[in-house]
């Protein structure tokens, strides 16, 4: 579908909720303002509740669950506050919300259900735009060989798999390059990316030399954790590919 | 400091041998198994059923072990209970000294390396020989298997040569097919003066007391009918229920182990050669294992107990990829080793097993009977820090941020903080070296320094602007 057809056929939702991720409020705004930019030229207002912290997954996946519940019923408070749907840019930020709440919370009625009815609303970026809003002809245009990482949370725990390639494959003048071994994990995993940075390192160099036989220009993912680590990669190598969010890439296209 | 867990793990990652071995024969084994798949009508469905019979079992295991254990009886089969991992030696040795073994032949048994039953025997002053090709040049290496179903996955055609030259002086070969040869020829000699065999089982029937096994060079049938008398010792997790189950259970463990859509030798136990048989043991012993599974089982990770330890799990594991499976120190490695070792062992002093994940979920995608191993590593993670041992600079760290991320106002002011403190460690857009706990970022990549504004800045300053 493309945009106007979107508007006419009214799948495109009025108005979103930007739930931006702490990675990218504080080490990559750009990313936060590309999504801004491209729900906002498809017409989609967005407003960006400010009490928004972190999802908790720091905590969480390192054991420290009663911390990682404050944090979780914070931000499931600020989520509540509006209604509409909620657009997370980025899969392992996305999971946690949509599933690892309810697992934190089990025990816990009255906060189960409100964690519920939060994951309800919340979307992946590229999820939201494909699955939600029913889009994937979007009009970019970029020329650029992409090699395209398909995040672990993203793909295993959400299941989502072809929806962004089914955005870059719209994008004109893109040529799309299957990594070798493209499910293979980065190799972030978040704490684990700097308590175990001897294992993380070797399964981000494998990663990044795939990226590189590949001889893709950019390399473009849903999760800036993933980017963190690959770009941080790509830097110490001297490499000159260019990493990116999906969302940056849509948005220079639209441009 | 580093933990001995670390230890290994370096000594493993300098290895370049073990590095590139583990990436061709896991790279091998995962495709083969993808390609088994493909072939199998209904696998969704296949895999379903196996994995809600199996935690059907577990629901009622004693309940399924006793009518296991009748029907072992009934088919004349003696049975045995063991504890842990030293009652069941001495019972086997027990069986060995009554029966007047000198030499026992070990087949498909990681249970046996659990318990460390070879040295148990040969204190008791019994030759015990392993029959299955790698574990047979494992036990020549005086070594331990690194992996569930390619048990030399770590060494070269090369190393196992130079390991025979050695140890049983035959001339250097690096070719596999003169290899297995000087292997048959001795283990044929062995199979024949052995008084007992030893195996485990891949499957128990409750249904039929039957025992299954499957090998793929067929030492199993040797093993299990040649010498006197049979001995099997097992985990008390290892029941299906019917031999109908039987058959869906033998489509996926073949697939998911070695890619095959049947293992060559499928070999069916059912207690000692009856009066008119030709073949057959004379006394078949069972041994039913527990060494820490009834904790597990009572545990949060109880549905480990559902594993087939077919070994998929490894080949897909990006972190068994690098590291290889010594490094996870026991006997099980690998995603399913990260859960079962402490399980069997206790947490503390295997605390850094379920941490070393990237909870990728690789494992969770090839487990045949579905096991959410992710989330089990999660949940062992959690009783780790609850159980007080995680170092003091994590917990206040996550104290810390349990306090600071639930405060939009404190949040933003450290945010900043360390915003500040990264822009003003370098001119560059990129941090080399890092202090504190970023430092183990920095020791294999750079780290980027974050902007001067912040997106909620930019955001707001973009309202305003409008």
């Amino acid at each position: 579908m493309k945009p106007a057809e979107a508007h006419q056929s009214g799948a495109l939702p009025a108005k979103v909720q930007l739930f931006h991720t702490c990675l990218i409020n504080e080490v990559f705004p750009e990313v936060g303002m590309s999504v801004v930019r491209v729900l906002e030229k498809l017409g989609i207002e967005v407003e960006v509740p400010l009490r928004q912290t972190c999802c908790g997954q720091p905590a969480y996946n390192a054991g420290f669950q009663a911390d990682a519940k404050k944090v979780a019923r914070h931000m499931i408070t600020v989520l509540h506050q509006a209604d509409g749907p909620i657009v997370i840019p980025s899969g392992s930020c996305a999971d946690m919300v949509i599933h690892q709440y309810a697992v934190l919370f089990q025990d816990d009625e009255k906060w189960l259900a409100k964690a519920h009815s939060v994951a309800a609303r919340c979307h992946e970026f590229s999820s939201f735009l494909v699955d939600v809003v029913g889009l994937t002809q979007i009009g970019a245009r970029v020329r650029a060989r992409i090699a395209y990482h398909p995040s672990c949370h993203l793909s295993r725990g959400l299941g989502v798999q072809q929806q962004p390639r089914e955005l870059l494959r719209a994008v004109a003048g893109v040529e799309m390059i299957e990594l070798r071994e493209s499910e293979e994990c980065c190799g972030f995993g978040g704490l684990f990316s700097v308590k175990n940075p001897e294992i993380s390192g070797s399964m981000m160099n494998r990663k990044l030399a795939a990226v590189e036989c590949s001889n893709a220009e950019r390399l473009v993912s849903c999760d800036m954790g993933c980017l963190l680590q690959l770009a941080g990669g790509l830097h110490r190598r001297g490499s000159s590919i260019k990493t990116q969010h999906l969302a940056q890439l849509l948005d220079e296209g639209m441009q | 400091m580093s933990s001995p867990f670390q230890q290994r793990v370096l000594a493993a990652m300098g290895d370049q041998g073990l590095r590139s071995a583990l990436d061709r024969a896991t790279a091998q084994l995962g495709d083969r198994r993808k390609n088994a798949f493909s072939s199998l009508d209904h696998s969704d469905l296949i895999r379903d059923i196996s994995r809600y019979a199996k935690m059907d079992l577990l629901r009622d295991l004693s309940g399924n072990l006793q009518r296991f254990e009748h029907a072992l009886q009934d088919n004349g089969a003696q049975v045995h209970w063991a504890e842990d991992g030293p009652r069941a030696n001495s019972i086997i040795v027990d069986i060995a000294r009554q029966g007047r073994v000198k030499l026992a032949v070990k087949s498909k048994s990681m249970v046996t390396e659990e318990t460390h039953l070879n040295e148990a025997l040969e204190h008791a002053g019994m030759e015990v020989v392993d029959t299955d090709l790698g574990e047979y040049i494992v036990q020549l290496a005086r070594s331990r298997p690194s992996h569930i179903i390619a048990p030399i996955i770590h060494m070269s055609r090369a190393d196992v040569g130079r390991v025979m030259e050695q140890r049983i002086g035959v001339p250097f070969s690096d070719d596999p097919q003169t290899l297995a040869r000087y292997a048959r020829e001795r283990l044929r000699t062995y199979f024949l003066r052995a008084d007992m065999g030893i195996t485990g089982a891949n499957f128990g029937v409750v249904e039929t007391g039957t025992i299954c096994l499957v090998t793929n060079e067929g030492n199993g049938g040797m093993v299990t009918t040649l010498p006197r008398i049979h001995v099997v010792l097992m985990g008390i997790e290892k029941l299906v229920p019917t031999l109908a189950h039987l058959d869906l259970f033998l489509k996926i463990l073949a697939r998911s182990a070695t890619g095959q859509k049947l293992s060559v030798y499928t070999t069916l136990v059912s207690g000692p050669r009856a009066r008119d048989h030709e073949s057959g043991p004379e006394e078949v012993h069972v041994i039913l294992l527990d060494n820490g599974r009834s904790n597990i089982l009572a545990g949060e990770t109880a549905e480990i107990l559902g594993c087939i330890r077919c070994g998929a799990c490894l080949n897909a594991c990006p972190v068994y990829k690098n590291i290889g499976g010594h490094a996870y120190g026991d006997t099980y490695s690998g995603p399913i080793g990260a859960i079962v070792t402490p399980g069997l062992k206790g947490l503390h002093d295997w605390k850094d097993l379920p941490g070393a994940s990237s909870l990728c979920g690789a494992c969770r995608e090839v487990c045949p009977v579905r096991l959410d191993i992710p989330k089990m590593l999660l949940s062992l993670r959690k009783t780790s820090i609850e159980q007080g041992l995680s170092t003091f600079d994590m917990r206040m760290a996550m104290t810390a941020f349990g306090i600071v991320a639930r405060s939009p106002n404190l949040y933003r002011f450290f945010a900043a903080l360390v915003r500040w403190v990264l822009r003003r460690s370098t001119q560059q857009a990129w941090v080399k070296t890092a202090p504190g706990l970023a430092a183990g970022w920095t020791k294999v990549r750079d780290l980027k320094v974050p902007a001067a504004k912040n997106f909620q800045q930019q955001w707001r300053a973009r309202k305003r602007g409008k």
